[in-house]
């Protein structure tokens, strides 16, 4: 691989991507965790989940546009190939994610009646659970392959066939499941009180177990609807070290859930999920969209890559100490 | 309907829906940040009230805007996949600049208002700074993306293909200056407008509520020097458009003929098929003296011009009248407010002023409405001016009326939302606030 900018510009799309995945995808689990609060404590877990959220969700969010900005500026053909073949997708997730994001500061700002603030609560949560299975979905796809094409002909041939797939769909319910679980272990952190960390305790455990449940049948499924990134994951250089590496952080994860010591279930849990992320990366490397389209060939003009290159070096300067204030603010500093 | 009006109308409510949040969240921050300091000054709790229900505004405004503004970057792709194939290496620059711009003023609005006990209060404050520049800032850089496909820049075509790209001498393009100005000062008036407007209406129920009057005064800080400078930026971008994109400036004066001295159209119905604009109030040798500063200077009509690059000229010559018609009413308004501040007479005693400024509440809006339909309808049939049509670009995936449908639904129903949860949150008049 000769172009160096563009790998190291799709790695930061992967970082972005992985920070989206930890802090956004928490918070759409947290949308998940308000759908399924019960018992007494119900109104006290949606409330921990709103104050958890509420400082930090739209800064977590611009996570997402910074990968398409990314994508669009540096692997224009890669950007525009997926438009056109996930327009359904991506316009469905889109919806989810106008939803999500409005029924949230509407139930914020909602006000003064319990009705209003339970239906925009609904809208929330079940916009939080479709999300993230049509945004794995669309991973799904591209993990699978999608070729350039003349789109003459069949819509469900160029439209349909390259989404709905099951394999997708168990990257769906993968992508889910995983955001639920981080949403999970975090919130054991953030709990007020040991009944609500119980209460977010037991709710990980059975996300880390539908984590490992759903991973099996995904792989099983890839053997026959994704063989490039299965063979990759099965057979390349650096599977095995990442299915072990993956496998620790995991038992990690649920050991301390386990054992109680939540803090460190937090750190496991966010590697466990760096690892997936960067497993998956490794396996489609040097594609960025199979079958054809590799990060090299794919890559705009090289001014343009080293531009960009520069922007981010000057924009994590800005990034980084901003969200690390952020969340010293709100996060590091206990909860006011 | 056909899939390419489909596409560009889907992107037209797009913009239109996202454009309202976007500029507010440029002009409300600093409405908010203002009425802060005012209160850490003089320790009124007035002034504390304002700031509260501002920033409240600002959230639920900055996250309708936040998720619409990511529609907007997916059906950048979505819809005209072709154009960013060949223009995304070009104008992404702005882009990823407006990326980091956003980042910041998300994390910032998420410290301002909910860390009004975390923080000291110079931080509390700065951070509010932060929010309103950094929002100026996400609006210059989209502004400059766009005024890339009026005057492309930056790029050397070979075949059709974009070679020997620059991405910097792309954001120097020559609209980008003009059309920056215009849009942030525009953003400032009408949010500036729209707030004062709205406590205006209030005023004329309740002339002493205190909580009114000081809102109105901040408001009107804000908007009125903005929109009484605004015809200033307004020539700049009239002189510009009249050197770049001459057809533009022919289809927004209705201008079919080319010719020396040419008039100023006020009104009329400009006619494709008769090729004349009829109806119009003409000011002999306006157009020529606005466009160039020369009474007697040629101006390119659009007969000059194959009628399959014409602009649909009627809508462009409408939507720029009404700009203008706006615009100047709004710096009237403006003028006489500010001459009364200057003057210290009180505004909430002068009904008649009051209802002049109520009136400008949702004007603002419209001119800006009015005045990107003139940009973009304007520089129809073309997606990237003279380079690639607008037909070229769209998406082959077929039913587009659905999506189109779909989030104009979608908009529609938030805007109602919004609507109400601001005149709750924001407007009516707080329960106990002492009278002035």
């Amino acid at each position: 691989m000769s172009n160096i900018a563009a790998v190291a510009i799709a790695g930061v799309m992967m970082v972005a991507l992985t920070f989206y995945v930890l802090f956004a995808g928490a918070d759409f689990g947290g949308g998940v965790w308000d759908f399924f609060a019960r018992g007494e404590r119900q109104k006290a877990q949606r409330d921990l989940i709103s104050s958890a959220i509420a400082p930090i969700w739209e800064a977590n969010h611009v996570w997402l546009i910074l990968v398409i900005v990314l994508l669009f500026t540096c692997f224009p053909v890669v950007f525009s190939t997926i438009a056109i073949s996930l327009h359904i997708p991506l316009t469905l997730m889109l919806i989810g994610i106008v939803l999500r994001g409005s029924a949230f500061i509407f139930r914020s700002y909602g006000g003064d009646t319990n009705e209003t603030q339970l239906r925009w609560g609904r809208v929330f949560a079940i916009a939080s659970i479709v999300t993230p299975v049509l945004l794995g979905m669309c991973v799904g796809a591209i993990a699978t392959g999608i070729e350039q094409a003349t789109y003459a002909g069949s819509f469900v041939d160029h439209f349909i066939r390259p989404w709905l797939t099951l394999f997708g769909f168990g990257i769906g319910l993968f992508a889910l499941a995983l955001f639920s679980f981080l949403a999970a272990v975090y919130l054991t952190v953030e709990a007020h009180g040991t009944e609500l960390q119980e209460d977010f305790r037991t709710r990980a455990l059975w996300a880390a177990g539908a984590v490992f449940v759903i991973a099996f049948g995904v792989l099983a499924l890839s053997m026959t609807e994704a063989p490039m990134v299965r063979g990759a994951l099965m057979e390349g250089p650096w599977a095995l070290p990442f299915h072990i590496v993956t496998g620790i952080a995991a038992v990690t994860a649920i050991a301390a859930l386990w054992t109680r010591h939540f803090r460190f279930a937090r750190v496991a849990a966010a590697a466990q999920v760096t690892f997936i992320l960067w497993g998956w990366a490794a396996a489609q490397y040097p594609y960025l969209l199979p079958p054809s389209l590799t990060i090299d060939g794919s890559a705009a003009p090289a001014r343009t890559l080293v531009l960009v290159l520069w922007t981010l070096a000057l924009g994590a300067c800005v990034l980084f100490p901003s969200l690390y204030y952020l969340f010293r603010v709100f996060k590091l500093q206990g909860r006011g | 309907m056909p899939d390419l009006l489909a596409a560009r109308s889907q992107m037209g409510v797009s913009l239109a829906f996202h454009i309202i949040f976007a500029v507010i969240g440029i002009g409300l921050p600093a409405l908010m940040v203002i009425a802060e300091l005012w209160w850490r000054r003089t320790g009124d709790a007035v002034y504390l009230e304002l700031a509260k229900r501002w920033s409240r505004g600002a959230a639920i405004l900055f996250a309708v805007g936040a998720v619409s503004g990511t529609v907007l970057s997916f059906e950048l792709g979505l819809l005209w996949p072709e154009f960013m194939k060949q223009a995304g290496p070009i104008i992404g620059m702005p882009f990823s600049l407006e990326g980091f711009a956003f980042f910041t003023e998300a994390i910032f609005l998420g410290i301002y208002l909910y860390g009004w006990n975390r923080i000291s209060a110079r931080a509390h404050i700065l951070s509010g700074v932060v929010v309103a520049v950094s929002g100026a800032i996400s609006g210059v850089t989209v502004v400059i993306a766009n005024a890339w496909m009026n005057t492309p820049r930056g790029f050397t075509l070979v075949d059709g293909k974009f070679t020997n790209i620059d991405p910097v001498a792309a954001m120097m393009t020559p609209a980008a200056f003009p059309q920056c100005l215009h849009m942030t000062i525009a953003a400032y008036a009408a949010t500036g407008f729209a707030v004062a407007g709205i406590h205006a209406v209030m005023l004329l129920r309740e002339p002493k509520n205190a909580f009114h009057r000081r809102a109105l005064a901040i408001a009107l800080l804000v908007g009125a020097p903005a929109a009484l400078i605004q015809p200033l930026s307004g020539d700049i971008s009239a002189r510009y458009v009249a050197q770049q994109q001459p057809i533009k400036l022919a289809a927004m004066e209705g201008q079919f003929e080319t010719e020396r001295g040419a008039p100023l159209r006020i009104g009329g119905i400009p006619s494709e098929t008769e090729r004349k604009t009829k109806y119009a109030l003409e000011v002999p040798h306006g157009l020529s003296f606005l466009a160039t500063h020369e009474l007697n200077a040629e101006i390119k009509g659009l007969n000059d011009f194959p009628v399959d690059e014409w602009p649909p000229v009627a809508i462009v010559h409408f939507s720029f009248q009404i700009m203008v018609a706006i615009g100047t009413f709004m710096a009237l308004v403006a003028l006489i407010a500010l001459v009364f501040i200057w003057r210290k007479r009180d505004i909430v005693s002068t009904p008649w002023l009051l209802k002049a400024i109520a009136l400008c509440a949702p004007m603002g809006f419209i001119a800006i409405e009015a005045g990107w339909m003139v940009t973009e309808i304007g520089r129809q049939p073309w997606v990237i001016y003279g380079i690639l049509r607008t037909s070229d670009a769209v998406t082959p995936m077929p039913g587009l009326v659905v999506p189109f449908l779909t989030f104009t639904l979608l908009y529609v129903f938030l805007g109602v939302i919004v609507a109400v949860l601001l005149y709750h949150q924001v407007l009516r008049s707080p329960r106990e606030v002492p009278s002035a």
